[in-house]
């Protein structure tokens, strides 16, 4: 493994994000990779990110597919005995990776997870939109393949053309709200 | 008669795919006399997704929301375990971080907006199993469900990272909720394992292989259907049944209810009213069973 040089600006940034500031606590018990469904699909197990952030490995914390895998089951929060909040802190992790230009190159997530939040701000999820946009975008060939779910969901009235809108004056104030959020830049 | 503020959310409103958990909900509540009241021009809480990508704009979008239902001084209750996480990390994050409440609040002026901090968001299993009460809802049952055996799936938001009404590891409200219906609830190990959430759109595979251990651990557990209390839940383990079985060579066909249409159905409410129309494993087996109990007595 490449070792970098330490940094201490990045244990500080992580500390300033809510949320983040745990990870000066953790013991390197290890409990929280041994409740993590996923931890096995994980170039470094949730333990190790935080020792690897606190030593600060930047580019090798943030270009990790660690965090994507997270499924915010919170099983690690609720059973860390340092009480870290360690599912926020990977959802940390994942906006400073795609803030930093860092994002693990094999992952779909953060393209889904950029598509739902584009929908989100508009007011309301629209599930069939959503979905179709992601399988067209990353993989048509899998949208192919989704087709038989796609018409069992449609045949029961499960996927919906028509998406709810806020009133014209619910869009502009969350609009509003939204705006001065960006402007005011991140949750620090 | 009780009051309630009602956050659907995308996925149950009536443009979403869990549409029959918002039928079946309204539908319980009028059996149960207690009044939902529409969140009036709410928005999409922002999931689980959008705190990854937007920090703050992320608090925001469940501000705005939080804000609005303010001004009815009821509780806020919400069918989706997403949806309830969100709203009660935002107000538990706007009380513990003053910075960042600093933001969110200067955010929602600019929508002439602003939260006090006394929203209390529960989920609806919480509403019914600790305001409702069990006994109240026994009292209800037209057909009882006798020996039907039912897996209770609470899946992950539910109750962890935990607010409050039932354990984060080990949850028994849905339990007793189905004695109190009559049916059995089975064991079921693996009731707060996740079904693979969202990342079944962007990581399929993984999120097949848990949805099959949950299948797995139903079913070999005697279950003739599972109930969940979130939409995604839902979703995964009843639309991706198929999938689960193509990729495993297994043969499911376990109907996935949601809790409010399995209690509709023992209130003697009509299929429609409870969306079981919508359902992809048709629940027909265990409406059979529970309508012409004498036929598997004597077929099986």
């Amino acid at each position: 493994m490449e070792t970098e040089v330490k940094t201490d600006t990045f244990v500080d940034e992580i500390c300033a994000i809510p949320g983040g500031e745990g990870i000066r606590v953790c013991i390197q018990c290890g409990t929280c990779t041994a409740s993590c469904p996923n931890a096995d699909l994980m170039d470094h197990t949730p333990s190790e990110l935080i020792a690897m952030t606190r030593a600060g490995m930047k580019n090798e914390v943030l270009s990790s597919n660690a965090m994507w895998y997270c499924l915010s089951c919170y099983m690690c929060t609720v059973r860390c005995p340092r009480g870290i909040k360690q599912t926020d802190l990977m959802h940390a992790l994942e906006y400073l990776s795609v803030r930093s230009g860092l994002v693990h190159a094999k992952t779909l997530t953060p393209t889904m997870y950029r598509l739902f939040n584009h929908y989100c701000s508009m007011g309301n999820l629209s599930e069939l939109w959503f979905m179709t946009r992601f399988y067209l975008q990353t993989n048509p060939f899998r949208a192919w393949r989704m087709i038989p779910v796609a018409l069992n969901m449609l045949r029961r009235g499960r996927l919906s053309i028509k998406t709810r809108k806020l009133t014209p004056g619910g869009s502009c104030q969350l609009q509003a709200i939204l705006d001065k959020a960006e402007s005011l830049g991140g949750a620090k | 008669m009780r009051y309630y503020t009602y956050f659907p959310g995308c996925s149950c409103s009536s443009e979403g795919g869990a549409k029959a958990y918002n039928w079946s909900t309204q539908a319980v509540s009028k059996v149960l006399d207690f009044e939902l009241v529409e969140l009036e021009d709410w928005n999409c809480c922002g999931s689980t997704p959008s705190g990854s990508v937007d920090e703050l704009g992320a608090f925001c979008l469940a501000a705005r929301d939080l804000a609005l239902a303010e001004k009815s001084g009821f509780d806020m209750v919400t069918p989706c375990s997403a949806c309830y996480v969100i709203f009660n990390r935002t107000s538990s994050y706007l009380k513990q971080y003053p910075k960042l409440k600093a933001k969110v609040d200067e955010a929602l002026a600019a929508g002439d907006l602003k939260y006090h901090g006394t929203v209390k968001a529960r989920h609806m299993l919480d509403i019914l199993t600790t305001d409702i009460g069990y006994d109240a809802i026994k009292s209800k049952v037209k057909k009882n469900l006798s020996g039907l055996k039912v897996a209770p799936y609470y899946g992950c938001q539910v109750v962890r990272p935990g607010f409050g009404f039932d354990h984060p590891e080990n949850p028994q409200s849905l339990d007793k909720l189905i004695t109190s219906l009559g049916g059995e609830p089975t064991p079921f190990p693996l009731k707060t394992r996740c079904c693979g959430g969202s990342l079944i759109i962007s990581e399929e595979a993984l999120a097949l292989e848990l949805t099959h251990k949950l299948l797995d651990s139903a079913s070999s557990n005697g279950a003739q259907c599972l109930v969940t209390v979130c939409p995604l839940c839902q979703t995964n383990l009843d639309a991706y049944q198929s999938r689960v079985n193509r990729k495993f060579k297994t043969n499911y066909k376990l109907p996935v209810l949601f809790f409010t249409q399995l209690m509709g159905i023992a209130f003697g409410i009509d299929g429609k009213t409870l969306g079981l129309n919508t359902n992809i494993v048709s629940p027909n087996e265990v409406l059979d069973r529970i309508y012409n109990p004498m036929s598997y007595v004597t077929t099986h």
